[in-house]
């Protein structure tokens, strides 16, 4: 079936639209499977000169960007990360529409050197699309470590594609892989690439499936590629092309189909063996025996006990590091830089009318100000996430985890995006995309904003030592504690109520452990803080100068506004907690943002209290048992409006979205009410 | 030499074994199928307590699976360690 097919040349005229632009730019895909390094290659060539979106009408994030080299222009897109190009997943279906749809100039094919067998299986699938391919042979320095040999000319000859060897996150070989489609394009490569055979028994179907189908498939596709996925069982185009046949026709194709329902595993495996005789002559192995690296460290890491005590260890360093190094960071922005600018600020708008500095610099500047006093932490948080990701440990945290996350309904898996959300909540929802089915997402999202993040601990941080000065440590991690447990219930009670009856499969792949990259950890970090910045802030943003305007109207004094009232109103409510209303307000601003509690105490008590010190007027205001039901309460409360956006966002669904809310409500009033009544009982009342 | 056809989930630490075949929705024999579980494929046990997941190397990947997926995936037990 092998057949020669010349390289098409670099300018083409199909519809563009992505981009648009006179001279076309030559346009690349990077396709690869998820470890391989596809990011670090697309990062060092486009920089941060890249564009991050979402696939048009998916929740698959979409990454282009630019490069240029010899004069020439890219424009590359990165296509998601897939074991294969079958219709398993979302990313699969993309990546797979992707190149048939908008014919890219060249493909990158980026596989791992030191796992050649797997990852050329991706290469077996691109290579049966239109678009010429270039192998990027990637992580030669690991290979080279664990004694594999590639010589990536014989590969090269077995293939007729060009392979092009590198090891990207030393930056080797990307220059060359420029050079390289460079020549590809100019059409000076005698481009001739071999492609797997079946099973005899099983070509004969497939050439009556040809057959059968050939008049009535649709354009772009290919009558050959789109016979081999109806052997393969592929959902999407088994209903693509029931939709384009006549009864009697797609019954004879079902006909086909169903006496050779095991064609997926002989398609698979004759892909396999086609790799395993292009790397025959290419590869050569070191004797098994020797105990790598990975091996040593997996004794540990990925034992059901150590493994756990090693992950407690590694998460509870992560956090220590973050709060030691962030918090000193963020007070000295908060006290300098936004406090500096709001005197600032406050001199400049002297001649202002008085409601404009208010808004400018109570609503505008505080709830910018909010955002950006989290930075720091966000980022040493999200750069200790990124090491332990790049060098592969957390895969093995998600695999020591999935005992517990099974008591959940969820695999493993899941508590990668949890994980996130120690630092804020919008990653951690934002996150679920890694999970293959909508029910994990779903409840991973609706799990995620009971994961204690930045914000709500810098809130125990200043109000436990007001409240509870000699039982401070063990208020603080009691709190933590009533909310991983408050989730792990919440989990245990939704998998087997409203989310019922689902058998998630855990198939992980565990990657080699290697030496974290710079480059991809730094972008990592810098995307996870776009996220925060884009999608929390600029609600935050606007929704602080909606609560500065009911907190100020119609005044005189955030006692007499509308916020007051609705406090007032409240205040029944708030008795079975023990609450008055101005704890009630507070409560009700960390909507917008957790940390807004404690500006909002500061508001209200100094009016009320003539300025007093807001931890004496606290601690005078609140018995024990009010503030232990307060402080549950607040930890429980609904999710910031951030992760109330992404959550919609992500579900695309207003009833879940509103359900998340509701559940975190009804939760926060039950622990007030718990705490307050029990300590009373108790007799913390006085 | 006796070979034996199991569940994957009967190897023991550092056994090894053949893929013989799988059972399972068709999904996910295309995802196993993928990642290199293919009729004849060489399997190498490196965890399994018994309970829980487990770690099984193929096609020189390390690859952790539930328990009830590793159950879909039976294997031709490589003989020699088999006396118990």
């Amino acid at each position: 079936m092998t057949h020669c097919e010349t390289t098409r040349s670099s300018v083409r005229t199909t519809p563009d639209t992505a981009l648009e632009s006179a001279a076309r730019p030559v346009t690349i895909a990077l396709a690869g499977q998820p470890n391989v390094g596809k990011s670090t290659i697309f990062n060092i060539l486009t920089g941060l000169n890249q564009h991050v979106g979402n696939w048009p009408g998916k929740t698959v994030e979409q990454k282009m960007g630019e490069c240029t080299h010899h004069g020439m222009c890219f424009t590359l897109v990165d296509l998601p990360g897939t074991y294969s190009l079958t219709a398993n997943s979302e990313e699969e279906r993309i990546a797979r529409e992707y190149i048939i749809r908008e014919q890219p100039d060249v493909v990158i094919a980026v596989v791992d050197a030191a796992i050649l067998e797997r990852s050329l299986y991706l290469l077996a699938e691109l290579l049966a699309l239109p678009s010429p391919v270039v192998l990027a042979l990637n992580m030669m320095d690991v290979a080279e470590q664990q004694g594999i040999q590639i010589e990536a000319q014989v590969l090269q000859a077995a293939l007729g594609v060009p392979v092009v060897p590198m090891s990207a996150s030393r930056a080797e070989g990307v220059r060359e892989l420029l050079d390289t489609v460079g020549v590809l394009l100019s059409g000076q490569f005698d481009y001739c690439p071999s492609v797997p055979t079946i099973r005899t028994d099983h070509q004969v179907i497939l050439d009556q499936i040809v057959s059968t189908v050939a008049d009535y498939v649709p354009d772009p596709y290919s009558v050959s590629w789109i016979a081999l996925k109806l052997l393969e069982g592929d959902v999407q185009v088994l209903a693509l092309i029931e939709g384009q046949l006549s009864p009697e026709r797609w019954r004879s194709v079902q006909q086909l189909l169903r006496t050779h329902e095991d064609a997926i595993l002989d398609v698979a495996g004759a892909r396999y063996d086609w790799i395993g005789r292009m790397i025959r002559a290419a590869v050569v192995r070191p004797r098994a025996g020797q105990v790598s690296v990975t091996e040593r460290l997996d004794r540990v890491a990925t034992h059901p006990l150590w493994g756990i005590v090693a992950l407690l260890g590694i998460l509870g360093v992560a956090f220590w590091l973050t709060y030691a190094l962030g918090t000193p960071m963020q007070v000295w922005l908060d006290e300098v830089v936004i406090q500096g600018l709001a005197t600032w600020l406050g001199g400049v708008l002297a001649g202002a009318p008085a409601w404009v500095s208010s808004l400018l610099i109570d609503g505008v500047l505080s709830g910018a100000g909010l955002m950006v006093t989290f930075v720091p932490i966000l980022v040493i948080f999200f750069a200790i996430l990124g090491v332990l990701e790049d060098t592969g440990y957390m895969a093995r945290g998600a695999y020591v985890m999935d005992r517990f996350m099974h008591l959940m309904g969820l695999h493993g898996k899941s508590f990668l995006p949890l994980c996130l959300g120690f630092g804020c909540n919008v990653p951690a929802v934002m996150g679920s995309r890694i999970l293959e089915s909508r029910r994990a997402r779903l409840l991973t999202i609706l799990l995620a904003p009971l994961v204690p993040c930045t914000a709500r601990m810098a809130v125990l941080a200043t109000l436990v030592p007001v409240f509870f000065p000699s039982h401070t440590f063990w208020v603080t991690w009691g709190l933590v504690g009533l909310n991983l447990a408050v989730l792990a219930l919440v989990g245990i009670v939704l998998s087997r109520t409203v989310f019922r009856g689902g058998d998630e499969a855990f198939i992980m792949e565990l990657p080699l452990y290697h030496t974290p990259n710079l480059r991809t950890i730094g972008i990592s970090v810098w995307q996870n803080l776009v996220a925060f910045v884009q999608k929390a802030g600029t609600v935050i943003l606007a929704v602080s100068v909606v609560i500065w305007a009911l907190s100020s109207y119609p005044g005189p004094g955030i006692s007499n506004s509308v916020l007051a009232m609705v406090g007032r109103a409240l205040e029944p409510v708030g008795r079975l907690m023990g609450l008055d209303w101005p704890m009630l307000v507070a409560m009700l601003t960390s909507f917008v943002a957790k940390e807004n509690t404690i500006a909002t105490l500061g508001i209200l008590y100094n009016t009320r209290e003539g300025g007093a010190h807001l931890g004496t007027a606290l601690s005078g205001a609140l018995t024990p048992a009010a503030a232990l039901a307060f402080l549950a309460a607040q930890m429980l409360f609904v999710p910031c409006v951030g992760t109330v956006a992404a959550t919609y966002q992500e579900t695309r669904s207003w009833r879940w979205t509103l359900f998340g809310i509701v559940l975190l409500l009804a939760l926060s009033f039950g622990a007030g009410v718990l705490f307050y009544q029990g300590a009373s009982l108790f007799g913390l009342e006085g | 030499m006796v070979e034996r056809l199991v569940p994957l989930t009967q190897l023991r630490e550092s056994e090894e074994g053949a893929v013989a075949d799988l059972f399972g929705g068709a999904g996910l024999v295309a995802r196993l199928a993928t990642l290199g579980f293919t009729p004849g494929a060489p399997v190498t046990m490196i965890q399994n307590y018994g309970h829980g997941p487990l770690i099984v190397s193929v096609r020189d990947t390390r690859i952790a699976l539930g328990r009830g997926q590793a159950a879909k995936i039976r294997v031709h037990r490589r003989n020699g360690r088999d006396t118990l």
